[in-house]
């Protein structure tokens, strides 16, 4: 008993990294995934949306309107001849908040490191 | 209790494994949302070897240099038919988009300096200046795929180098051995990056 006791004493103490308050919205992967396309592209369309994320037309329905709502991305609907075309492109407050977010990951990251010293 | 089994029957990542995971997503996103990946391997493997057959026949046409460059420009139409043939065979298979951002930027870098070559090629033929065409060709060549492989996959660029090292090359010799480099040129680095491309990037 006294020696475990010795032992907790001795222990180097741990320094659990400060988990960062998160943008719960953009830290779903395929919304970060949507986010951080756009952030290399001035606009993207529906479909070029799916071929980049490799995935189906409901979810990037489904996450594209989260972020719609969010302000992050704006929707801008058209046609092209008689084919509808969804476009996208990423708000400043969307362009701030994927910063933020990378911001926090190092963070997080540093942190991490620096407690495993 | 059961909540501390629930979460061991999770296993969950610690949260700066996560953080990683996280970061890998976005760059891996960003690196595809802005290249242009439908570059056609085996379309650049099939121009190499209609390019080694062509290098033959010019050869053979050397001694009359008018001969020789309808050659060569022949082979451009074929190869020109071959790359816009399978990259729509590559963009429907893979459903990528005709015309996204990043291809756009690629072809811009692509046909600017491909444009310059043509109008360079009209002007050394109508001088009579054939010997020279050969390294216009392949550094100019080169070029476009330097300047367009910074929207695309990272051999692109490579490629571009090597036809501009041959370029370099064939600036120190006139026609008979500029042909034979002009066919290692379009012929070897077209079979062989045609085919690392192919196997690595999906056709």
């Amino acid at each position: 008993m006294a020696k475990a006791a010795t032992a907790a004493a001795n222990r180097k103490p741990i320094i659990e990294p400060q988990v960062p308050d998160f943008d719960r919205l953009i830290h779903e992967k395929t919304r970060l995934a949507i986010v951080s396309a756009l952030a290399v592209n001035p606009t993207l369309t529906f479909n070029e949306v799916k071929a980049i994320l490799k995935t189906t037309d409901g979810n990037v329905s489904v996450h594209t309107r989260k972020l719609e709502e969010a302000n992050y991305i704006t929707c801008r609907k058209s046609f092209e001849g008689r084919m509808p075309r969804t476009e996208y492109a990423l708000t400043a407050a969307g362009k701030r908040a994927l910063e933020k977010y990378l911001g926090h990951m190092e963070a997080l990251i540093k942190a991490t490191r620096k407690g495993s010293e | 209790m059961v909540k501390c089994f629930l979460l061991m029957a999770e296993d969950p990542l610690p949260i700066h494994e996560h953080a990683l995971e996280n970061l890998r997503v976005i760059r891996e996103t960003m690196e595809r949302a802005g290249s242009f990946t439908s570059i056609p391997g085996w379309g650049g493997f099939f121009i190499g070897i209609t390019a080694g057959g062509a290098a033959v026949v010019a050869q053979r046409a050397v001694a009359d240099p008018k001969a020789w460059l309808r050659t060569w420009l022949i082979e451009a139409a074929l190869a020109a038919v071959i790359a816009a043939a399978t990259m729509a065979a590559k963009w429907r298979r893979t459903a990528t988009p005709f015309m996204s951002g990043a291809a756009k930027r690629f072809f811009v870098s692509y046909f600017a300096p491909l444009i310059a070559g043509a109008v360079l090629t009209f002007t050394l033929a109508h001088r009579g200046a054939y010997d020279s065409i050969p390294a216009l060709w392949l550094l100019l060549y080169g070029s476009a795929f330097v300047s367009s492989g910074a929207f695309s996959i990272r051999f692109i660029p490579v490629m571009g180098i090597c036809f501009m090292l041959l370029g370099g090359l064939a600036a120190l010799v006139r026609l008979p051995a500029g042909n034979l480099v002009l066919g290692a040129g379009f012929g070897g680095l077209h079979i062989i990056f045609g085919f690392i491309i192919a196997r690595r990037y999906g056709g």
